[in-house]
């Protein structure tokens, strides 16, 4: 039987003046094993504390009820009270009669009446507690960051600075992601390459900042503070430590075109490249697919050309293992694939998208920057762009959310148009034109009222190519009629969407993802970069449309939580979380199911059954994962889960309390 | 304070309150100084999935005339699921329940926010009007 100690508060007048506290405490020496009943003025006080833990000591109680304000409140502060004591500070628990009591309810006896039950409730909840004590877990000071884009790169840098050591991770030959593909970036039509590449080289010589391209996840195990990641680094054919990036090679690939990846398809690549000039690390790749050497057996000249010998045919993939405090997300966005739009007529060369006129604006792009026809090579004397081709419209082939950078990439877009060549007409067309963000409207209104380029509001319904110009049937909303036009060059504004490996990813690190492959924030508002998974944080155009100056700012975020984690030695764990009684586990998995962090696992175990020795396939909870939700408690089919804190028997003796 | 004047009857309900959004919308209640009536005792769970049928169950058999339960809203679980889970299997039991003899106005799943004090309050107004018109429940009631 325990002795239980119940302390009253008086708040002032906040709760005496609604609740007879005399009659709680009279009430409350009744219940079975209390032992010590006391009210005090203001018991959160110091003089309030040091009399709790004065009683506890003199009175040597086993369990304390505090009825006052509510556990949000200040149950940190008596915990903290209690643990000053012998008594463990999850002895402890909280009746609400001032929240959920004396300022809810005018009549007197009626409050009385419920701040008497409530803290029956607590006493006999208290009555099952048990002593509870937090984990400890260690923390790797190392972070794993998957993507080299500007987010990626950003969060790195960030991280670094702080003195971590942080390795990213990137599929592609370079990193740089979908920046480094863009010419001019809004509102301020700075060149994107000028910004992005002095940080991808600050990022390729930090000295906390290792660099693996061409690599990708291969394996994920572990849990906050103490991931173990293998990394599966792709053969490139071309040894990293000997190549001087000459590009010897690739002048001399007689494979010349391949549509490369970076141009969009626009440019030709020969079959070892680097993707572009200023990729990071310089050191180009062997498209093994279109080489001659690995399809016939025979060329092999960038070998002969290769003055430092850098040329490998042999080189296999590499594994590394390596041990990661935190994971940052950072896989970033890639249009949608138009197979399904049809009424775009995108299999015309002259109908392209938005980042392929990136790529053809640059001048170091396919065209050095001159705006052609790609079917016939002629300057287009109109350009047309469409805007939300494949945003926020219902239908399956489409994205139900606003991609959120169309319009204003596509108003500069337009500016750069008309202020290259002034002579082009250019037409929008709109469903709306959303324009938040700093001086953001500003460039719009600038696109419409300064370079005169005609917005109509509007959707195209059809486009046909019919060769020396493109037709295009469309409805202008505001004036309420048909129109049918001609025009040269078609952009296609195209919803971006996560890049598919996202979900393998997130399946790796068990985080989640919603039904777009965005990953899920572990709060909207107040835990915006962290995933549900601890440990597992996010950054950029993976958790959903943003645009750089936002990307950057996230990026800046998740490195202060990324560093907030890494400076900790150990981390504290929640002892209130799952508990197993393995001799009711039948390991049917249920409770792995519904468990949102992955903190369930099997393991074979030896259990005692019945005086025989039995191998029993049985669940194990990951103290360092589990967040206590009780998800799987209610789901086990045998009873054999159990919540610490929130047991079946402390919230079945609550109800009969109250019932009572 | 009956809300009928003229019946006698005080029903007793009791209220399951996920920690992050209803707990905490209680509180809000509380400090807003939003009325609701006394009738209501809230047992605090960390999230709705962790509600056992069982406990409702329980409640009844102990002489609960309605038992409300609250989580956050969809897509705002602090445990990003636990709600759905809870939905689904809470949506079922209550049907049962219906179909043991519990009538449906004596349970209610309703998601209230941290930031929605006055609709914890109004919400628990209402529902206590329903168990009042509904009178005392005995079906389930433990007469041992």
């Amino acid at each position: 039987m325990q002795k239980i100690g119940v302390f009253v508060c008086h708040c002032g007048t906040n709760i005496a003046g609604t609740v007879n506290i005399d009659e709680v405490v009279e009430n409350a020496k009744h219940e079975p094993g209390v032992k010590y009943v006391a009210e005090y003025p203001y018991m959160c006080s110091e003089a309030g504390q040091s009399m709790v833990q004065k009683a506890i000591d003199e009175h040597d109680l086993s369990g304390i009820v505090i009825s006052a304000c509510s556990p949000r409140m200040h149950e940190t502060t008596f915990r903290r009270a209690a643990a000053r004591t012998k008594l463990n500070p999850f002895m402890l628990e909280m009746a609400n009669i001032r929240e959920q009591c004396s300022w809810v309810h005018k009549d007197k006896e009626e409050a009385t009446n419920k701040a008497h039950a409530l803290t029956r409730a607590a006493i006999a909840k208290v009555h099952h507690n048990t002593p509870l004590f937090p984990g400890e877990s260690p923390v790797t000071k190392r972070a794993l960051v998957i993507g080299g884009g500007i987010a990626g790169v950003s969060c790195a840098l960030d991280i670094a600075e702080a003195g971590f050591v942080v390795d990213i991770v990137e599929s592609t030959p370079s990193i740089g992601g979908k920046m480094a593909q863009l010419d001019k970036t809004f509102p301020t039509l700075d060149c994107s390459a000028c910004i992005l590449t002095p940080k991808m080289v600050d990022a390729q010589f930090h000295e906390n900042i290792n660099i693996h391209t061409y690599s990708e996840i291969e394996s994920v195990e572990g849990f906050v503070g103490d991931f173990t990641i293998t990394i599966r680094k792709k053969a490139r054919s071309v040894d990293m430590k000997k190549c001087t990036g000459c590009g010897a090679c690739y002048d001399k690939c007689p494979i010349k075109k391949i549509p490369g990846e970076f141009d969009e398809g626009l440019g030709m690549r020969t079959a070892i490249y680097t993707p572009f000039a200023q990729a990071i690390p310089n050191v180009p790749v062997i498209d093994r697919e279109h080489c001659l050497k690995f399809k016939t057996g025979k060329c092999g000249l960038c070998e002969t050309v290769c003055a430092p010998d850098a040329i490998d045919f042999e080189q296999e993939d590499e594994l590394i293992t390596e041990k990661y405090g935190a994971v940052i997300i950072a896989t970033g966005i890639t249009p949608i694939s138009l197979d399904k739009f049809g009424e775009y007529a995108y299999t015309s060369p002259d109908v392209i998208t938005s980042l392929e006129f990136e790529r053809m604006t640059n001048a170091a792009g396919p065209t050095k920057g001159e705006l052609i026809r790609i079917s016939d090579k002629k300057k287009p004397k109109s350009i047309t762009f469409i805007q939300c081709v494949g945003s926020r419209d219902v239908a399956v082939r489409s994205k139900t959310y606003c991609s959120k950078i169309c319009c204003m990439y596509t108003a500069k877009h337009a500016m750069l148009v008309k202020d290259k060549y002034p002579d082009i007409e250019v037409n929008v067309f709109y469903i709306d034109v959303r324009t938040p963000g700093k001086n953001f409207d500003e460039f719009y209104r600038r696109a419409v009222e300064e370079y005169g380029v005609n917005y109509i509001k509007g959707q195209v319904g059809k486009v046909v190519d019919n060769g020396d110009s493109l037709w295009i049937q469309a409805v202008d909303m505001l004036d309420n009629k048909q129109i049918k036009t001609k025009t040269d060059l078609i952009v296609l504004a195209t919803a971006i969407e996560p890049v598919k490996s996202v979900r393998n990813i997130a399946g790796m690190l068990s985080a989640s993802i919603d039904t777009n492959n965005f990953m899920t924030e572990a709060h909207p508002k107040l835990k915006p970069v962290e995933s549900p998974t601890a440990g597992v944080f996010l950054a950029g155009a993976c958790q959903g449309p943003k645009d750089i100056p936002e990307t950057v700012a996230g990026a800046g975020a998740t490195a202060a939580k990324v560093i907030g984690l890494l400076a900790k030695d150990k981390l504290i764990t929640n002892p209130c979380i799952a508990d197993l009684d393995p001799y009711y586990c039948n390991g049917c998995s249920a409770c792995e199911k519904v468990c949102p962090y992955g903190a369930i696992s099997y393991e074979d175990t030896e259990i005692n059954d019945h005086g025989k020795k039995a191998i029993r396939r049985i669940a194990v909870i990951n103290k360092a994962l589990c967040q206590g939700c009780g998800a799987c408690v209610v789901t086990c089919p045998s009873g054999a889960m159990d919540l610490l804190g929130f047991s079946n028997r402390q919230i079945t003796a609550e109800v009969d309390a109250i019932c009572r | 304070m009956p809300l009928n004047p003229n019946s006698s009857f005080t029903p007793l309900i009791v209220a399951f309150c996920c920690n992050w959004c209803s707990y905490a919308g209680a509180d809000l209640a509380g400090t807003s100084r939003l009325n609701y009536p006394a009738q209501i005792k809230i047992i605090k769970v960390p999230c709705s999935c962790r509600i056992d049928p069982m406990f409702v169950l329980r409640a009844f058999q102990k002489g609960a005339d309605g038992v409300i339960l609250c989580g956050c809203h969809p897509g705002d679980c602090h445990y990003s699921t636990g709600n759905y889970y809870a939905r689904r299997r809470i949506t079922l039991f209550f049907s049962m329940l219906e179909y043991l003899g519990i009538e449906k106005e004596r349970t209610h799943l309703e998601w209230v926010s941290a930031a929605e004090g006055n609709k914890f309050a109004s919400t628990m107004r209402k529902f206590t009007e329903q168990i009042h018109a509904l009178g005392k429940n005995e079906r389930l009631e433990d007469i041992r």
